[in-house]
């Protein structure tokens, strides 16, 4: 029985409240602006940190978990150091030959280096083509799979011979309606023999993973090397598990290889995946504490707004309260009646912030892949009523405490 | 018994330092289907003892029973519900809701007793039917005359069927050929069975009841019935 009249009160309230938001549109609007402007900022952050979430997880995939980078430069340092690390000794195949040998925790291990290339086959020609040097465990080391064919074998790399894997995007530009098996491209003008294409893999950062050709190391050195690109060794961990001990082990053999003296700080950097992590988390980190501050901002002022016009609705309606009073609504009915008109009011301005900030996040696809989750749109919805019933409070207590003959008597 | 009875009632507003005192010591008992008119000059506390009759208002001291319950001791949700079921009240200003139309304004009443859509509708229709407004119910208050609004009001007094209907000066904003129509239909209302309580100061107006209650004062100067009473005729 109680439930029923909450019904019934409920659904009156809610008429009543669409009437009077009607009778005052531009005022309405104007009053919920802070709402619009919080739900707008708090659907875009967490449109943002789902964006950033989603090319987290697709990139870090792509990255391995498993892999360490031996590098000159660390990931993720201040540009302070930037001359310290440029000067460091190169990274050299002779070095990821030690590894190679001594190391006892390496599922794999390849040195690598890119260049940007241009790729011919007859008429076709394609720019900007990343031409990498590594050797036949590049596979295991980058997760990608073979579409056609096969990737050059330890021999053909170890020898340096002329053949090619192609990315898959160069695979169908070169080769829209045949075979790229067994044909000769040219890289740059030496001309290679392809032995495989590899499957698509999409894109990294935005840099597209498919857009590259694979080369063994020893032939990119004679042809491509270029020292101030430098190589990298790629190294990836027999159990992710001891990824901690395999660094250490990684460590001291590239300690002694280059000679670096005890007590002498590592003259090269070891990579991993945590960098990034530790980093997506911080711009997460900012993204949510600028857009929580912002959000947090305008939604107590569109708070206090709320409840003032809702003051000044009550005032206004003095008369209206007491008339209602007087053919016997019940306290609690007014009461809702003005809570449930500052929560539709609260309600319109985050459904405006959400017909505004949608576009945006189409916007925000653009650069991070992404799309505005139906969570945040959910939590939009209850924090706009909620900031409305909060701010819409006093103003209706003061509403259903009114004397009913103070209240008719109100001009 | 009586559906009031009122006994020794008192009124004090408190104005800062100075006490008002709107009613003295008044009683008074009302029994069904009276027709009762009570009257003044400005200032004698004639809607004071409506506003205290109709649940509005509260006494400062002194008893009332409203069909044999103490109203003193009612809890405000209680007092609500009184005024929405058992008391119609009609008003010199009207006092209608004017962004609602004239039907809306007679559910109201209905609405608050939780009675369901289709059934308001059709008692709020039958209601203006009864005043004589069938043709005007989508019109809002301020494209109605105003007797025509008074009109409204009484079917909004009317249509949850009430022990009394009380009107505090019905006739007081409207001219005295309009005012004649209203007092016809209080004199309907009255024949149909309804106790009417009516605040006027003018004798013509007075002249309609069975029963005059004068009051001076705040206090009950005299209360006496009618000899010869107005019945109100109206040209049709
Ligand atoms: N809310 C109030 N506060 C103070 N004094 C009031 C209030 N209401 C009425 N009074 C006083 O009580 C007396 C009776 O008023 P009222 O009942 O309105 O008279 P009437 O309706 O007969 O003209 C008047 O002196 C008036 O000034
Ligand atoms: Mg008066």
């Amino acid at each position: 029985m109680k439930l029923l009249d909450f019904g019934f009160e409920l659904k009156e309230g809610l008429a009543i409240s669409f009437q009077a938001i009607r009778a005052n549109k531009m005022r309405s609007v104007l009053t919920t602006l802070g709402i619009i402007i919080g739900i707008v900022s708090v659907t875009l952050m967490g449109t943002a940190i789902e964006g950033l979430n989603r090319s987290f997880n697709e990139n870090i995939q792509k990255l391995g978990a498993d892999v360490l980078y031996v590098q000159k430069f660390p990931w993720f340092d201040g540009g302070d150091n930037w001359w310290k690390y440029r000067n460091r000794k190169d990274i050299t195949v002779r070095q990821y030959r030690s590894i190679k040998d001594q190391a006892t925790m390496l599922a794999a291990a390849s040195p690598s280096s890119g260049r940007m290339a241009t790729v011919k086959y007859l008429n076709h020609s394609i720019e900007g083509v990343m031409a990498v040097g590594s050797n036949q465990d590049y596979l295991a080391i980058s997760g990608a799979t073979m579409e056609n064919g096969r990737f050059f074998s330890q021999a053909e790399s170890d020898g340096g011979r002329p053949v090619v894997v192609l990315g898959y995007k160069v695979a169908g530009d070169l080769f829209p309606n045949e075979t790229p098996i067994g044909k000769n491209v040219k890289v740059s003008n030496y001309t290679y023999r392809v032995v495989g294409v590899m499957a698509e893999q999409g894109n990294f950062l935005g840099w597209s993973l498919d857009n590259r050709v694979v080369i063994p190391m020893t032939n990119f050195m004679q042809r491509f090397f270029n020292r101030r690109h430098g190589i990298e060794i790629q190294v990836k961990v027999s159990d992710l598990k001891q990824i901690e001990d395999a660094k250490e082990e990684l460590r001291g053999i590239l300690r002694k290889v280059r000679n670096v003296k005890p007590g002498d700080e590592d003259d090269f950097a070891i990579n991993q995946q945590e960098l990034f992590i530790q980093t997506f988390n911080t711009i997460g980190g900012v993204i949510a504490g600028i857009g929580l501050f912002i959000t947090a901002l305008s939604l107590f002022v569109g708070a206090i707004g709320i409840m003032n016009i809702m003051f000044v609705s009550v005032t206004e309606r003095t008369k209206e309260i007491g008339i209602r009073k007087a053919i016997g609504a019940k306290r609690l009915t007014i009461l809702l009646q003005f809570l449930i008109e500052a929560a539709a009011l609260a309600l319109m301005g985050g459904v405006l912030g959400l017909m505004i900030s949608y576009p945006l996040s189409l916007l925000l696809d653009q650069v991070l892949p992404t799309s505005m989750p139906i969570s945040v749109v959910l939590i939009a919805i209850f924090i706009s009523i909620l900031v409305g019933v909060i701010s819409g409070f006093l103003p209706a207590n003061r509403a259903s405490k009114m004397d009913p003959v103070d209240a008719l008597r109100y001009e | 018994m009586n559906v009031i009875n009122i006994k020794n009632i008192s009124k004090i507003y408190q104005m800062g330092t100075v006490q008002v005192s709107a009613l003295v010591d008044v009683s008074i008992k009302i029994d069904r289907n009276e027709y009762v008119a009570i009257m003044g000059p400005s200032g004698s506390g004639k809607s004071t003892l409506m506003n205290i009759i109709g649940c509005l208002d509260t006494p400062t001291s002194g008893l009332y029973e409203f069909n044999g319950v103490n109203v003193g001791e009612m809890a405000d949700n209680d007092l609500a519900t009184i005024r929405n079921k058992e008391i119609g009240f009609v008003f010199q200003t009207f006092n209608l809701l004017s962004r609602s139309d004239a039907l809306h304004n007679v559910e109201l009443p209905l609405i608050y007793a939780g009675i369901k859509r289709s059934e308001r509708r059709e008692l709020a229709e039958e209601a203006l039917h009864h005043v004589k407004l069938g043709d005007r119910m989508h019109h809002k208050p301020n494209e109605l005359s105003g007797g025509q609004r008074q009109r409204v009001a009484i079917a909004r007094a009317l249509v949850t069927k009430p022990s009394i209907i009380l009107a505090d000066e019905p006739t007081g904003n409207l001219d005295s050929k309009t005012g004649i129509e209203i007092m016809a239909l209080f004199n309907e209302l009255h024949q149909q069975g309804n106790t009417i309580i009516l605040v006027t100061h003018e004798e013509d107006i007075a002249a309609y009841a069975h029963r005059i209650i004068r009051i001076r004062d705040g206090m009950v100067e005299s209360d006496h019935f009618v000899e010869n009473r107005h019945v109100p005729k109206i040209l049709a």
